[in-house]
């Protein structure tokens, strides 16, 4: 036991074992990889690809560094404490010129004005009067525009000069850096993310609650009721899946809207007066209801499958051994359901936060994730770097909560039926 | 030669219900409400009795240890349990211990934590209860396993688990469900000394369940035969093998050569049958009607002797037949005979001097008394 022969052994023609035996399952193995390459191929292009780009935009920073190359060159060895000299007033009208050729100043005007608001107009009117501007360029400029005036305008192009930045994930954090250089919280009302994502994981954890709520007593039917029975189950269990997801979510919509199946109930009974109708859509409620309907199979799969292992012989023996029935659930019954609940808990929750279409449509303005973010900032907003920035903290908290489970349940235990 | 009689004698037990540990009276048991899988089940268990419930698979055998366990209700009929009915009680009230087929050791718990799991539900002081555990453990000999877990055991080590967890609790009644059909042969036949020797220790009940006839002759004070949802004989183990009371068990309980015919004279204590192949043979009437109905004769193969020249006259039945082939076993010689049109009537002869020059196409003479022969129902 103490010493390996692995070293030693040798074949009869005296190669290592350990190479022979490579040698041997090499030709199998190259085999073997080209039956998955269609599928290893897709997935690079498709997923891998996508990602590293997604994690190279938060950081990427070329606006500055690339549009006002002159300017930043000239800025090298300012001293930072009064305003720079014509050189450099004269090397950013040059800069302007040239990008208004290109026609690309727009993405540099975006880009200086998520640091500091007034910078858009700022080069856009600088821009439009490029033509006639005559030198000295340092008055003609803090003319037209008082921004080019001011310290931190300088400094901002300064620090921003580096073609990689941090500053979409302090902005995805509700963080900016100040004039001096300090990270400082944005002022209340542009204070946005943190919330949303404090939103999305409480409420993504009180889904995956209810998911096991709901689940635990289905799955544990699924794997104890007669085949027949439990066959049957299962279809019901599966058949949302053959329905669209767009279509499950408006249906919460029909039913649980002011004018609603659910609502129209609870007035003809009497429940409720027509006048207070439950406002249940467009709001938390509809959200959270709408998505445990939802992910409620990614919960119950993965317990079904412990279950499905867990032989009645096991309940038997307890309750004959003495244990009354809740007693002997929570003592045998429940400790080896653990690892699905592990399971399907990860699994829902990982889903839940970057759940999108849902919240979307029936999320309203309260009941939005920190996803309906990364898609405003996608299409509307057009800022392509914080949108990067929050997925790529989103697929952090992802990593480090599959980090957390594997270290305590162990991935392995992750079945699917 | 009236060897039977005696054991007819032993078999007598008493039938006060007062003194009956448990019974079961008239119990049915149906789960689909089509077929009944227990019809009419009645047993009185005495006190520190051994009994096997034996049968093949889908007999009713493991439903009525169920039933007693309290997994099952019966359908119809009463179980009592020291006197007292027990159909209403649920399964942790009754205090029963149970060895499960495939253990059912509780795979996140120790050894320890499986021994204790019983004492801890009853509420038991901490200290007393580490003393039990290691009482168990010692009664299985298992010393030293406690902090293990089931999964690190052997399969032998785990019915030791298994037998001291149903144990600890000093049950009056232990329940044993196929407990050692995972095992292999050496372990098993190991395993079932270990439990006689328990048994006879601690002189608890215990209701045995298996379809292993081995199992059931070694270990049983009774055997109850099972077949088709019905008791088909009640009784000890001699008595099964050497007088079954019909075909069923006749067959199901040893090696057994099967003849079949038809009553042509009824004497009372003996009577006469013409085989198909139109022999006469002499037996003993068992479950027959009279004269003209059909019948099947059971006969041990160790009870069919070689006839040599010089015991003439001993034997009541005496035929002649071809032998097909010889099995060589060590101890014994198995050897397939032709004979009264049978093509698979076996005869075992001991691995003694002389016995051993059989050969396949010879031609030889068996007889059998009319004692050992026995006319069943066909």
């Amino acid at each position: 036991m103490s010493q390996s022969p692995s070293d030693t052994l040798t074949t009869a023609d005296g190669v290592p074992l350990k190479v022979s035996l490579r040698r041997a399952v090499r030709r199998s193995k190259f085999k073997a990889l080209l039956l998955v390459s269609p599928l290893l191929a897709f997935l690079i292009i498709a997923f891998v690809m996508p990602i590293l780009d997604m994690l190279w935009r938060s950081v990427d920073n070329p606006e500055v560094s690339t549009r006002l190359s002159r300017t930043v060159e000239a800025l090298e060895g300012w001293d930072g404490e009064s305003l720079p000299g014509e050189p450099v007033f004269a090397a950013l009208v040059a800069d302007l010129r040239e990008g208004q050729e290109a026609r690309d100043l727009g993405l540099l005007s975006s880009r200086l004005n998520y640091e500091k608001s007034g910078m858009r107009s700022a080069i856009s009117r600088t821009a439009r009067r490029l033509g006639n501007l005559e030198p000295p360029y340092r008055e003609a400029l803090i003319e037209i525009n008082d921004s080019w005036g001011e310290l931190s305008t300088w400094k901002l192009i300064e620090r921003e000069s580096s073609p990689y930045t941090l500053s979409y994930y302090l902005a995805a954090m509700d963080r900016q850096l100040s004039p001096e250089g300090e990270i400082v919280k944005v002022p209340d009302y542009l204070e946005i993310h943190v919330a949303l994502f404090w939103r999305t994981f409480w409420m993504s954890a009180v889904i995956t609650g209810l998911t096991l709520l709901l689940g635990y007593p289905i799955a544990y039917l699924l794997a104890n009721l007669p085949l027949r029975h439990s066959n049957l189950l299962m279809i019901l269990v599966l058949l949302p899946f053959w329905t669209s997801l767009l279509v499950r979510t408006t249906t919460w919509i029909a039913i649980l809207q002011s004018q609603g199946v659910l609502n129209d109930m609870m007035v003809a009974i009497g429940v409720i007066a027509d006048e207070a109708r439950w406002q249940m859509i467009h709001n938390k409620t509809g959200t959270i209801v709408a998505m445990t309907h939802i992910l409620l199979p990614f919960m119950i799969l993965p317990l079904y499958s412990v279950m499905k292992t867990i032989p009645p012989s096991y309940m038997r023996a307890a309750r004959s051994l003495g244990g009354k029935p809740i007693l002997s659930f929570r003592r045998v019954y429940f400790p080896l359901t653990i690892p699905g609940i592990a399971a399907g808990g990860i699994l829902v929750f990982i889903l839940a936060i970057g759940y999108y279409i849902t919240p979307a449509l029936v999320g309203g303005q309260s009941g939005r994730f920190i996803t309906n973010y990364i898609a405003y900032h996608m299409q509307t907003s057009l800022n392509w770097g914080l949108a990067a920035a929050i997925a790529s903290i989103l697929l952090l908290v992802v990593i480090v909560f599959y980090l957390v489970f594997n270290r305590l349940i162990g991935v392995d235990k992750v079945k699917l039926g | 030669m009236n060897e039977s009689a005696a054991i007819d004698a032993r078999q007598a037990l008493p039938q006060e219900a007062d003194t009956c540990f448990a019974r079961f009276i008239d119990v049915q048991k149906s789960y689909d409400g089509v077929e009944l899988v227990v019809k009419g089940f009645n047993l009185d268990i005495q006190r520190g009795e051994f009994i096997t419930l034996l049968g093949p698979s889908g007999s009713g055998k493991t439903t009525c240890l169920m039933m007693m366990a309290g997994f099952e209700t019966p359908t119809h009929g009463e179980i009592l349990l020291q006197g007292q009915p027990i159909n209403g009680l649920p399964p942790h009230k009754r205090g029963i211990g149970m060895v499960f087929q495939n253990y059912a050791l509780f795979p996140h718990m120790t050894v320890a934590e499986n021994l204790a799991f019983p004492l801890e539900v009853r509420h038991l002081p901490k200290a007393e209860i580490a003393r039990q555990v290691d009482r168990a453990l010692g009664m299985v000999r298992l010393e030293g396993f406690g902090s293990r877990r089931p999964a690190q055991l052997s399969g032998g080590q785990q019915q030791r688990v298994a037998l001291a967890r149903a144990l600890v609790f000093e049950p009056e009644l232990v329940l044993m469900d196929e407990p050692l059909g995972a095992l292999d042969k050496n372990l098993r036949e190991e395993m079932q000394y270990e439990i006689k020797r328990i048994h006879a220790s601690l002189g608890v009940t215990m209701i045995y369940v298996t379809h292993d006839q081995t199992e059931a002759l070694t270990m049983s004070d009774r055997i109850a035969v099972f077949n088709d949802g019905v008791v088909q004989q009640l009784a000890t183990p001699e008595t099964l093998y050497e007088l079954p009371e019909n075909a069923f068990v006749a067959s199901f309980i040893g090696e057994n050569n099967r003849l079949q015919g038809e009553v042509v004279e009824h004497l009372g204590e003996r009577c006469e049958v013409v085989l198909d192949s139109g022999e006469r043979v002499v037996a003993r009437p068992v479950a027959v009607g009279g004269v003209g109905t059909r019948t099947t004769l059971s006969l041990r193969p160790e009870r069919v002797a070689l006839i040599g020249d010089d015991d003439e006259g001993r034997y009541d039945n005496r035929f002649s037949g071809i032998v097909q082939e010889v099995i060589y076993l060590g101890d014994h010689l198995r050897t397939r005979l032709q004979l009264c049109g049978n093509d698979e009537f076996i005869l075992k002869t001991p691995n003694a001097e002389g016995n051993a020059s059989l050969r396949p196409g010879q031609s030889v003479t068996v007889g059998w008394t009319w004692q050992d022969c026995r006319a069943l129902d066909a």
